[in-house]
């Protein structure tokens, strides 16, 4: 399996998705954003078409829309009550365009199941390289603000209380969201995103008592996602989003059957 | 010995949109180091608005907030009285309580910081519950992990805003055994702000009774029921 390069491609630019969505899934769950990143993917689609009708690599397109409609959802949702709505409206209009400038680029119906649901082969030593460096520097911040970020995420009332300034914190942190909605959508689509964005760290926070616990844990379900999914979609010849989806919800369902059989002992 | 003062409010107007409707007016009072200070009043007359202001949260409409030596100097814990703790909060006791360790540092805690996490765990008797997540401690057990978490940064003045509202008896005494305890050992000024007058009587040795457009402020027992009961029936 490992002689073809597009498979060394693939499982490279998985391992490295995985990584990042489990680190950055751990915040997105503390922050109660699972619905946000539902939307980002939607955004990421509308970009990437934008893209194609540009001429442009749907990666740059949907690195663009992803980071400006996730700076407009920072800036008018500061309160949580109008949060849902706002984000649904940006859903809406994205998703629109979206349709919009795949009709108007000419490209025929299964490039948009390209950009909706991944591709395995289609990833090259240069993307590689593209997601790599964008997780690097994703991580890199995560890194710095680390102890900022872990405070508002887990208790934001003591955070508020600290005076930590929450609105820059939550803009930066909604774009490194947006630049990992991007990357990750390279292999699962933009459509099954918040597959590794959200469960591997849902899962971990049934089990890890600490962040760094949690990290780890959700890097390892995403990696044992993405490293099987690929491996079966290869021996099938099945869509690999399809096997990825179908282990992490496997984890899912089976950390809520435990957390459930624990609860009634 | 003659106590320092480390708060000075003069004159102090505070409130919200304007100051033609002020929610406190023209207040005056001092708090000096190591002071346990009881802030009582009903509801709306103005307790959370003064701790926001001494919180640096909202500035005075009229009159200033002075902090001894400086206010950069004056370092304050805070412990709020709601906080969104479910039952599946996964952070165990000892992690929830080294968060308020911030800064632009290195993610994990130094040797230091793991040191002073487990001292304020010992002061508040909650070391042998460190690994608990804090989604499965109790009522008593989150106000003392809240408390820790506020002490673990080495507050000059701890503020606890209502942090017995929702606590049964025993534990509300634990808990003011606790902070009593922290207060002398540790030389920690406290402001508790409470409706309870029989708990402010009890651990306090000052108090500040805040009603409808006045207020009165002294020792504690000079606070008398018929002193609360009268500066309330006069705003009826």
């Amino acid at each position: 399996m490992f002689n073809f390069e597009f498979m060394q491609n693939a499982y490279l630019a998985a391992t490295v998705i995985a990584i990042l969505c489990g680190i950055i899934g751990v915040f997105v769950i503390a922050r109660n954003m699972s619905f946000l990143t539902h939307t980002l993917s939607e955004i990421g689609f509308a970009g990437a078409s934008f893209g194609v009708f540009m001429s442009w690599p749907p990666l740059n397109g949907m690195l663009l829309f992803t980071t400006v409609s996730s700076i407009i959802v920072g800036q008018l949702s500061v309160k949580p009550a109008r949060r849902e709505n706002v984000i649904s409206a940006i859903s809406a209009l994205f998703i629109g365009l979206g349709i919009l400038f795949l009709s108007l680029s000419n490209k025929n119906a299964s490039y948009a199941t390209n950009i909706l649901f991944g591709s395995v082969i289609g990833i090259s030593r240069a993307d590689v390289w593209q997601i790599s460096l964008l997780s690097i520097v994703v991580l890199a911040v995560i890194f710095v603000i680390f102890r900022y970020l872990k405070f508002d995420s887990f208790d934001p009332v003591g955070a508020q209380v600290k005076g930590v300034n929450k609105q820059i914190l939550s803009i930066v942190f909604l774009i490194l969201l947006a630049f990992s909605v991007s990357v990750a959508a390279q292999i699962v689509g933009s459509l099954l995103i918040f597959i590794l964005l959200t469960i591997p760290a849902a899962v971990a926070k049934y089990f890890a008592r600490t962040v760094g616990g949690m990290m780890l844990l959700a890097v390892i379900i995403a990696l044992i996602g993405v490293w099987l999914g690929l491996y079966l979609s290869y021996v099938t010849n099945l869509p690999v989003s399809f096997f990825i989806a179908t282990i992490e919800a496997l984890f899912y369902f089976g950390a809520l059957l435990t957390q459930g059989s624990q609860k009634s002992v | 010995m003659v106590s320092e003062p480390i708060l000075q409010i003069n004159h102090l107007t505070a409130g919200y949109n304007d100051a033609e409707s002020p929610v406190l007016k023209d207040l005056n009072f001092t708090i000096n180091q190591g002071d346990f200070l009881s802030i009582v009043g009903e509801n709306g007359v103005g307790k959370t608005t003064l701790m926001r202001t001494i919180l640096r949260q909202l500035k005075p409409l009229k009159g200033n907030v002075d902090y001894f030596p400086s206010a950069h100097a004056v370092n304050i814990g805070y412990v709020p009285q709601f906080r969104n703790i479910d039952s599946e909060y996964p952070l165990s006791i000892r992690d929830f309580v080294g968060l308020n360790l911030t800064g632009f540092k290195l993610p994990w805690l130094s040797r230091s910081e793991r040191k002073r996490v487990n001292d304020m765990l010992v002061h508040t008797g909650l070391q042998d519950l460190a690994n608990r997540p804090m989604g499965q401690a109790s009522g008593g057990e989150k106000q003392k992990a809240y408390l820790a978490q506020a002490l673990v940064e080495e507050p000059d003045l701890l503020i606890l805003d209502e942090s017995t509202a929702s606590l049964d008896p025993v534990s509300k005494n634990e808990l003011l055994n606790l902070v009593e305890e922290i207060n002398q050992k540790l030389q920690v000024t406290v402001i508790f702000v409470t409706h309870d007058i029989a708990l402010a009587k009890k651990y306090a040795s000052k108090f500040l009774l805040l009603a409808p457009g006045t207020y009165v402020s002294g020792n504690i027992d000079e606070l008398t029921n018929d002193k609360v009961w009268g500066m309330m029936e006069s705003h009826v």
